[in-house]
């Protein structure tokens, strides 16, 4: 039997988390992984909207084999605590895609916790998170991209943008890059701001309802998420829940 | 001569700051239906402020007088609930908007417009027709009007889309802040055509007003307005008929309106 270590403030891959609604989780909770294997040259695509009524952690490890494409993207818009951890392994020429949105407004801390191994060479990777927070909610994304002695040609890219719109509400974005080869492209960024309020009056001037102003720009705002998800049903399905959210907003 | 009714414009000494500074410092001016107005004044004399406090732009704080609409508080209702009553403001700097489509954002603002006057949304198909009219009618490809609103379209693209837009939404009063800056010498034509053809009272039609504010006396040469105003010092300081902009162009602002 494996011994089970429950994660404290101290570990850095948890240091936004709401341990006080962990506390709402079974221990064994913890040691729950969903694994999930690409042979090689296998294509699989993910879309899912997490988050209910109660704190969930949601721990996804996915290992691809030789030029395997992984495209996973998530709403991530519950009422409680909602951690969405993703761990993936890239063998030669594998490509992971990542969209992330995190979404929600209340007291609850929402947030995306990836590590990215580019294990072999020419491997890429993209990530683009999203982030909109209201309340006093808090929107995490901490983000990990390793890359092996001998993954040369990686090419890894991850984006994180942050939207608040009220005072109280937060995002956190924490890029974390280990890199051991010496030929590749890894880039970050991450922004965090309020809502465009030239643009909110522009609209108003034509006629629009600021509520209505605020659906499209923060529409406008999390679609970059989900712009690489290709299946339009799955891509509607996902766009459409995390505006959903949005309606109860102050 | 229309029987005597409510101006469509009425503003009544106006005061306004921006950010706590004074802008407008007794601001009186009245346009009647039918009428288009002319505001000339020097860089800083509050012509940008008057259009921004007209819209209703947070920032923008009136502290003295009053603006009448077709007979209503002007001042009492939100931005959105100016356009909805007929009230269009052209801007001189237009908002790019990334990510929202210029059809998206102009069916959404004709629909909510729409929606007060408890009118049915319009159709996608007849919006789509709509717009290509309008379009058409300020010579803008209709596929730029795919791209989201004012992103990478050049100044003079700006300024007609801000004319295609009026066309879409046809409302009762345009205050229209140099329009024609940024414009060559034909879009300057085009514009003023449009404007024209947008906001000219026609037989039956309803009647519409015109507030243009600007720098030059050539956008006059298109639209030629009936009454010619300079603003300085945040007060309207001489008005007289369209030979009082030539003058301005001949003399200055300072010897006209010393």
């Amino acid at each position: 039997m494996e011994t089970l270590a429950l994660p404290t403030v101290r570990d850095e891959d948890w240091r936004y988390a709401d341990f006080a609604a962990l506390e709402g989780l079974a221990p064994e909770a913890f040691g729950v992984w969903q694994d999930i294997t690409l042979a090689p040259g296998e294509t699989r695509l993910k879309a899912l909207v997490l988050g209910g009524a109660g704190p969930e952690l949601h721990r996804i490890r996915l290992t691809l084999g030789e030029g395997a494409r992984a495209e996973l993207f998530a709403a991530n818009l519950g009422d409680d605590y909602t951690r969405v951890e993703v761990e993936v392994r890239l063998a030669q020429g594998a490509h992971f895609e990542f969209g992330g949105v995190t979404i929600g407004g209340g007291v609850a801390t929402r947030e995306f916790v990836t590590r990215v191994i580019h294990a072999e060479p020419e491997a890429t990777s993209h990530q683009v998170i999203r982030a909109v927070h209201w309340g006093t909610a808090t929107g995490n994304f901490l983000g990990r991209i390793e890359v092996a002695r001998d993954a040369q040609k990686t090419d890894a890219a991850q984006d994180f943008k942050g939207l608040i719109l009220e005072r109280g509400a937060s995002t956190n974005a924490k890029p974390e890059l280990e890199i051991f080869a010496d030929d590749v492209k890894c880039a970050h960024g991450a922004a965090i701001g309020q809502l465009d309020e030239t643009a909110r009056f522009y609209m108003a001037a034509r006629g629009i309802p600021p509520e209505t102003a605020r659906k499209l720009l923060v529409r406008a705002f999390i679609a970059d998420a989900f712009v690489a998800l290709g299946d339009k049903a799955e891509h509607d399905r996902l766009l459409e829940a995390a505006l959903g959210v949005l309606g109860d907003a102050a | 001569m229309p029987a005597a009714k409510d101006p469509m414009l009425q503003i009544d000494n106006l005061h306004a700051t921006v950010g706590g500074t004074p802008i407008l410092d007794g601001l009186s001016l009245t346009v009647n239906a039918g009428e288009v107005h002319a505001i000339m004044g020097p860089n800083g004399a509050g012509k940008s402020t008057l259009a921004y406090v007209l819209g209703g732009r947070p920032g923008y704080d009136v502290t003295a007088g009053s603006v009448r609409f077709a007979g209503e508080d002007l001042l009492a209702l939100d931005p959105h609930e100016r356009a909805a009553a007929g009230l269009f403001l052209g801007f001189q700097y237009p908002v790019e908007i990334p990510g929202v489509s210029g059809m998206q954002f102009l069916r959404e603002a004709l629909n909510a417009q729409r929606k007060t006057h408890g009118q049915e949304p319009l159709s996608g198909g007849d919006f789509l027709k709509l717009a290509r009219e309008k379009a058409a009618l300020l010579r803008m490809d209709a596929e730029m009007l795919k791209r989201p609103v004012n992103v990478g379209f050049s100044g003079g693209e700006k300024k007609r889309f801000e004319m295609v837009q009026m066309g879409i939404l046809d409302p009762g009063f345009a205050v229209l802040d140099e329009t024609d800056s940024g414009l060559d010498i034909d879009a300057l034509r085009i514009v003023g055509d449009g404007i024209n053809a947008i906001m000219r009272q026609k037989a039956g039609g309803p009647d519409k007003g015109v507030l243009l504010i600007t720098h030059y006396q050539r956008l006059l040469d298109y639209v030629r307005p009936d009454v010619v105003h300079v603003l300085s010092k945040g007060r309207i300081v001489k008005s007289g008929g369209p030979e009082l902009a030539h003058l301005l162009e001949e003399q200055g602002y300072e010897a006209v309106a010393a």
